[in-house]
């Protein structure tokens, strides 16, 4: 795996990125965020300090997919009227990205899926039925989020966000879908609800009295 | 991997939160790390914004309201399913069914990595609750979830009475949600529908023991009164699957039967004639048949009469006799046949015939002794008697038969019994039950 090494443009710290593909960071010393260029890395922003948050799962936490092994490399912090979730961005050892995601404790990795025809937000509504890689999913809840904070690597450059309105869509099985529109144009996530114990995970946080 | 990097300034360990109730100034914990979106103020039972560093009041309560006790104290620990957990919230709530109003408690329990999952209890009886992460397939009155099938129980309005603790969700005293049961002992599948959004999730049945087993609680839980909806069945779980197997005991009784029968020689080895006269010595007139010869292997004797009585008997006794060692078997056989009409029509009593068999009679040479006894009102009669070596024993098999038949048959009833004082608290209560005054729910 190339571990790219830069050096923070606001304070000069050593930026290591575990993914190659990485398009953005967070600098660990100065939390500039920082999004790659060909020739170098550019401040974009300043990430705040994130809510105290209750996920056990931390940048570098380590877990299995299946038979895969992934590191937790970045994430992004949503909130809601009842709570908050996130999503943290994780790296597969055959190189692909992933997301894993923790809302009050329930998990599900799921896949960046390209397809066309997606629904815009606003002729969403509970209940609807979309098809996609052969499976039946049901619209189960439109949450109006915003976006709270990032942190580590992410595949895209995503900063400075406000409201944004996520679906997510059941199954009769483990798989979920989430369509989210962050951007002007939806993006599909398709992926499945995980138990913790078969996460296998690793390098966890630990609370206090537990 | 890496090394290099610079250390990682990871958040502070999170710790359960100390705040005070913005109402009455009571003392207010948080223990689920910033899950909580409501939390209860253990004092003056105001329900306060846990996301608000202030805990902003959303609803309080005039006059004090009714205290009800958790029969597990919030904050108690207990291992469940392999991991532990701890009591954060508690809501008493009731449902009315046809005017009868029930009252259930929910325990919300929390693990820091493995999420909330929930307790029920009513009656003593108790549920392990978790959200379902897929949605169950609603079929007509009945619900599949992973390929199995739950049958409507209930629908009813839940009303929550009283709160305590924190929740990661919205809660408020007095709101009612659509809660509609689906049952398949001893789990149940339950969808909550509050507002617009409908949760499902799933239940298994669990003792009061086990529950104060697992939180290590003192003395004994409540005792479980009643049937409850997906409490396991007591007798049997499977009543189908005992009577297959009762039918499989079955076809190989009648196999080994078929089969006995077939191998049995069913050998011809006496039959005589013996006249009886009426006047005849009674008691006395004892005589001995021509001796016979029994070979091979220890094997049953059938000694059967015949005689052609009519509303008479007689009676035999019979003693068959090894004539090479004087060992002897002795019997008395009654041959009786009576019949004739009443108010009820044609009627009859015994047979013309008799048949007895003596189990593992050795090889040797034999012959019976016979001695009649008749009815004294008896004319003359000739009655023959057979005997055949190596006859099938068949009689063992129909009390095999009726021993086995007997236990199906009670753990039949009792299973019945029992689902029907279930289902008789239902929306669909077995017919003899079944209100006629009033509506019976939504049958289909």
């Amino acid at each position: 795996m190339t571990q790219p090494v830069a050096n923070c443009p606001n304070c000069g710290a050593k930026i290591v990125f575990r993914w190659s593909s990485s398009v953005q960071t967070v600098c660990d010393f100065c939390k500039s965020i920082l999004v790659r260029t060909d020739v170098d890395l550019k401040k974009v922003g300043q990430v705040a300090d994130l809510p105290p948050d209750s996920s056990p799962i931390q940048i570098n936490s380590e877990g299995k997919y299946g038979n895969k092994a992934f590191v937790v490399v970045g994430r992004i912090l949503y909130e809601y009227d009842q709570g908050g979730w996130n999503e943290w961005h994780v790296m597969m050892n055959d190189g692909t990205s992933a997301w894993l995601s923790d809302a009050q404790s329930e998990y599900a990795l799921s896949f960046s899926t390209k397809t066309a025809n997606l629904p815009p937000a606003a002729q969403l509504h509970v209940g609807q039925q979309f098809t996609w890689s052969n499976q039946c999913f049901t619209v189960s809840v439109i949450t109006p989020a915003h976006y709270r904070g990032v942190e580590g690597e992410l595949p895209f450059q995503y900063w400075d966000k406000t409201d944004v309105t996520f679906a997510d869509l059941r199954t009769e099985s483990r798989k979920f879908a989430t369509l989210d529109y962050s951007d002007s144009e939806p993006a599909l996530y398709l992926g499945e609800f995980i138990e913790f114990d078969d996460l296998k995970l690793k390098n966890l946080r630990s609370f206090e009295g537990w | 991997m890496s090394a290099g990097a610079p250390p990682l300034s990871g958040p502070p360990k999170p710790q359960a939160r100390a705040l005070n109730c913005p109402q009455c100034g009571a003392a207010i914990t948080l223990h689920s790390f910033g899950q909580a979106v409501t939390v209860v103020c253990a004092s003056c039972h105001s329900i306060l914004d846990a996301k608000d560093p202030n805990l902003a009041i959303l609803q309080q309560f005039a006059a004090i309201t009714r205290d009800f006790k958790p029969l597990i104290p919030l904050g108690t620990r207990g291992k469940l399913r392999g991991a532990d957990y701890e009591i954060i919230g508690f809501q008493r709530r009731h449902s009315k069914v046809e005017g009868i109003s029930y009252s259930w408690d929910e325990y919300l329990l929390f693990n820091p990595y493995k999420g909330f999952r929930y307790l029920s209890e009513y009656n003593g009886h108790w549920n392990d609750i978790t959200v379902c992460k897929e949605l169950p397939m609603v079929e007509g009155s009945s619900t599949n979830y992973f390929g199995e099938i739950y049958k409507h129980f209930q629908t009813s309005d839940a009303n929550t009475d009283f709160v305590l603790g924190e929740f990661p969700w919205q809660v408020r005293v007095g709101e009612h949600a659509v809660v509609t049961d689906y049952v398949h002992p001893p789990r149940v599948l339950s969808s909550e529908k509050l507002n617009k959004e409908v949760t499902w999730s799933i239940g298994e049945y669990m003792y009061g023991r086990e529950i104060w087993d697992a939180f290590k609680l003192p003395g004994a839980p409540p005792e479980a009164t009643g049937v409850y909806e997906n409490q396991p069945s007591l007798v049997a779980t499977n009543v189908t699957g005992i009577w297959l197997a009762f039918a499989a005991f079955t076809v190989f009784l009648l196999a080994l039967m078929a089969g006995f029968d077939m191998r049995a020689k069913k050998e011809p080895i006496l039959q005589q004639t013996f006249q009886l006269n009426r006047g005849d010595a009674r008691g006395e007139a004892s005589f001995v048949t021509n001796v016979f010869e029994l070979t091979g292997h220890p094997a049953t004797v059938e000694v059967k009469t015949s005689a052609p009585v009519d509303n008479h008997w007689i009676y035999l006794n019979y003693a068959l006799i090894n004539q090479d060692t004087g060992q002897a078997w002795d019997f008395g056989r009654e041959v009786s046949y009576y019949h004739g009409y009443d108010s009820d029509g044609s009627w009859s009593e015994g047979r013309q015939t008799d048949a007895v068999v003596i189990p593992s009679v050795p090889p040797g040479h034999y012959y019976l002794r016979i001695e009649p006894e008749a009815d004294p009102l008896l004319p003359g009669l000739a009655y023959s008697v057979d005997v055949t070596r190596d006859v099938p024993v068949l009689g063992i098999y129909g009390i095999a038969f009726l021993a086995l038949l007997l236990p199906v048959v009670i753990i039949s009833f009792r299973a019945y019994t029992f689902e029907r004082s279930r289902w008789s608290e239902s929306d669909h209560p077995p017919m003899q039950l079944s209100n006629m005054s009033g509506s019976s729910g939504d049958d289909e």
